[in-house]
């Protein structure tokens, strides 16, 4: 098994938890992983990404060929775009909808809109809005690893597993929201199919 | 111990330092070094080894904290971005002299492509300025495993070693299986006392036998396990691979490279093996991360038998970082097909946080200047408020390297520019802006020397800042007279105080020093959180 995600964001809204949930669960499973990540300036609110590859067998490059991730999970709109060159033909893009306008030139959405309706599999959900339907403002996150689940290729336990791990530490309160945030986004993917 | 951990190139560096029966890290901040140090500081092993963790002023004070701790016969590390290589550099090139007494490792992390730094410099060329060894891993496991060898072998010949990593090298996660802790060395000064006196008449006799001692340490690169030479079916083409470029190159061959390679993660340049791949190959390619060294090591000046390609020669791209991809076409290999760029995205470039005491001290400034003093110059610094470039505010005219801003002005003042106004933040004051702080006073400049101090080093992440709680005493005991050491609250309601404090400083012919003090709101987030 292999698969290479690309993690995309800006700088403060958090991407290294969603890898952090799948770096456990690839690791439980024994599998090998490798994960470039951003640190330094750009987490000053710009464009943020982590390359994340996982496979049964040893990984060379830390980062993913120009055309080879099999998909991109991107928390804003436009950073999605930002590395298709990245994403290979049949890949998917799972992306939060709600734009981060820090920036005067920030595009129009329909602009984005339309680019994303061209490619062949998105998956484009208001993640911010399925965690305040379900009363887990703080988990949206989870939601956007919810909706990517089925394309990962992890299997859905094993990500749940990961959760667990990843926030045992902030007691069960936080675990379960984090899960009913997980599987909010694996409806959404479902139902949209 | 065997317990498998998922860790960053930098943790691995720190992990296998701690393990190697590390008593000191010497460091000061800077991407992509910080996280070694940060991981040291929180691992129970450096509180239950009494492992010295404080961040020092500078790289300077932490080399030569770190040669100290060698001198008395323990094991030391140096950590540092490698703009940092600079600021440490006579240290450096001193403990090549001295040599190391307990084991030395000094690890400096280049940033090709600049995606936090000012320069592309390549930190090995300065291990060989230094005539010293240089490890480079390749990957997360290497960088533990070499780390641990190169305090070994520090001891054994008796000389500091650079370790060289790369940002993607450094802030890229991966299984790291580590091995036992080895105990840490008792305390012993050095056999060779006359080495650690730099006269000439020691240095001259030090001086031959590091030279005679190159011989062995390229002998050693050449039976080095981290250097490794394959031969391949193909002999069309011989590639040399240095540091993480060999991951790159076999990334293009999923089924193994079928030219013969010579991965070098070791130097000097083992020539030895570059020599037996020139026998089996007529060509090479030389795929390093950061400057062609090898490459022009290898190509020289006069024309060879063989074909040396890479960087110069436009085979490989002439500067920024290596990727799969740049070292595909390198091989001639076709592209993966892949989606053009969007049309649509635009840059989003770093930017100062909402609320960022640094903005309000710029507004404040920028009323006064543009308004009144439309002749300023405002010299700045390297650290955050190095974004107050960016529109709208477009605040300062200059970032060169730490201390710059203090000097620079003192130097445009004397040339006639007035206002000339500097501004720097505290950790950078501390680094190298407090001697040029004295300059200026010993010079009576007529310049206004700005502090934005948020108490933190916030671009690196927030670590403790050395001068916090005493900014005002440092100046006034580098001899700023009192009345013209100003302090001020950057925030919107606050700003007529600010501008008028601004204007009577810029107005006194004289060294005038304005602190402009308000927590970092990043440092105060995760301070409240505790
Ligand atoms: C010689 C050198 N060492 C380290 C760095 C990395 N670095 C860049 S900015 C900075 C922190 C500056 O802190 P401060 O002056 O307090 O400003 P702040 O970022 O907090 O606004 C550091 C450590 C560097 N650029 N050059
Ligand atoms: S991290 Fe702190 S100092 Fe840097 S921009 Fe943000 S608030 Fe300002």
């Amino acid at each position: 098994m292999k698969v290479d995600i690309i993690l995309a964001g800006v700088g403060g809204q958090g991407i290294l938890s969603i890898a952090t949930v799948i770096g456990s669960a690839a690791l439980s499973d024994g599998l090998y992983l490798k994960q470039a990540e951003v640190h330094g300036m750009s987490q000053r609110g710009g464009d943020v990404q982590s390359h994340m590859r996982i496979s049964s067998e040893p990984i060379h490059s830390d980062l993913i060929p120009k055309g080879c991730a099999d998909l991109i999970v991107s928390l804003e709109p436009m950073e999605a775009l930002r590395y298709l060159p990245y994403l290979s033909k049949e890949g998917w893009i799972i992306t939060n909808t709600v734009p981060f306008k820090n920036i005067p030139n920030y595009p129009e959405m329909s602009a984005i809109e339309a680019e994303l309706g061209r490619l062949p599999h998105v998956i484009a959900l208001d993640v911010d809005a399925i965690a305040a339907e379900i009363h887990s403002p703080r988990s949206a996150n989870m939601v956007l690893l919810g909706a990517a689940a089925s394309v990962i290729d992890l299997g859905e336990d094993l990500l749940r597993d990961g959760i667990r791990r990843i926030f045992a530490r902030k007691g069960e309160d936080i675990v379960e929201t984090n899960l009913n945030a997980f599987e909010a986004g694996i409806q959404f993917a479902k139902k949209r199919q | 111990m065997a317990d498998k951990q998922l860790l960053l190139g930098d943790e691995a560096v720190a992990l296998g330092a701690l393990h190697a029966g590390l008593s000191g890290v010497y460091a000061y901040p800077g991407t992509p070094s910080t996280e070694i140090t940060e991981y040291i500081q929180a691992h129970p092993l450096a509180s239950e080894r009494a492992v010295h963790t404080d961040w020092t002023c500078n790289e300077k004070t932490a080399m030569e904290g770190a040669l100290g701790m060698s001198y008395a016969g323990k094991r030391a590390l140096v950590c540092m971005k490698h703009v940092g290589m600079n600021v440490c550099m006579d240290a450096f090139m001193g403990s090549a002299m001295t040599g190391a007494n307990g084991g030395l490792v000094v690890t400096a992390c280049d940033d090709p492509s600049m995606h936090s730094s000012q320069n592309e410099q390549d930190s090995r060329f300065l291990g060989t300025f230094a005539m010293m060894p240089v490890f480079e891993p390749s990957n997360q496991q290497e960088a533990y495993e070499m780390t641990r060898a190169a305090f070994d072998y520090s001891e054994e010949n008796g000389i500091p070693v650079l370790m060289r990593l790369t940002t993607r090298m450094a802030h890229s996660r991966a299984v790291v299986t580590p091995r036992e802790v080895r105990r840490q060395n008792e305390m012993h000064l050095p056999e060779h006392p006359r080495r650690w006196v730099t006269l000439p008449v020691n240095a001259r006799v030090r001086n031959r036998e590091l030279i005679a001692d190159n011989v062995k340490f390229e002998e050693d690169a050449c039976n080095s396990p981290f250097n490794r030479l394959t031969d391949g079916p193909d002999h069309s083409l011989g590639i040399v691979a240095c540091g993480i470029a060999y991951n790159y190159l076999m990334e293009n061959f999923p089924d193994g490279c079928p030219y013969p390679v010579l991965k070098v993660s070791q130097y000097p340049f083992p020539c030895r093996l570059a020599n037996e791949l020139a026998a089996m190959a007529g060509k090479i390619l030389v795929l390093e991360e950061g400057q062609p060294l090898i490459e022009k090591r290898m190509r020289g000046v006069f024309p060879t038998k063989v074909e040396v390609h890479g960087r110069l020669d436009g085979t490989v791209v002439r500067d920024g970082e290596l990727t799969p991809d740049e070292v595909r076409k390198a091989l001639g290999m076709e592209a993966h097909p892949s989606y053009p760029a969007s049309q649509v995205v635009v840059p989003r470039p770093p930017a100062l946080c909402q609320g960022c005491g640094h903005r309000d001290f710029y507004t404040a400034l920028n009323n006064v200047l543009k308004k009144d003093y439309p002749t300023a110059q405002v010299f700045s610094d390297i650290g955050c408020y190095t974004l107050g470039y960016m529109a709208p505010l477009n605040a300062i005219n200059t970032c060169v390297e730490m201390g710059a801003s203090f000097t620079m002005a003192q130097g445009a003042a004397y040339s006639g520019v007035w206002p000339a106004v500097a501004v720097l933040g505290d950790s950078t004051f501390t680094h190298s802006g407090m001697t040029g702080l004295l300059d200026a006073v010993n010079a009576k400049a007529n310049v206004v020397l700005c502090i934005s101090d948020n108490l933190t080093t916030g671009m690196t992440g927030g670590q403790d800042s050395a001068g916090t709680g005493r900014i005002e005493a440092i100046c006034e005991g580098l001899g700023v007279e009192k009345e013209h050491i100003r302090t001020i609250v950057p925030l919107p309601k606050n700003y007529p105080d600010m501008e008028k404090v601004i204007r009577e400083e810029i107005e006194y012919n004289g060294v005038s020093v304005i602190v402009s003090r308000r927590e970092c709101i990043q440092t105060l987030r995760r301070h409240a959180k505790k």
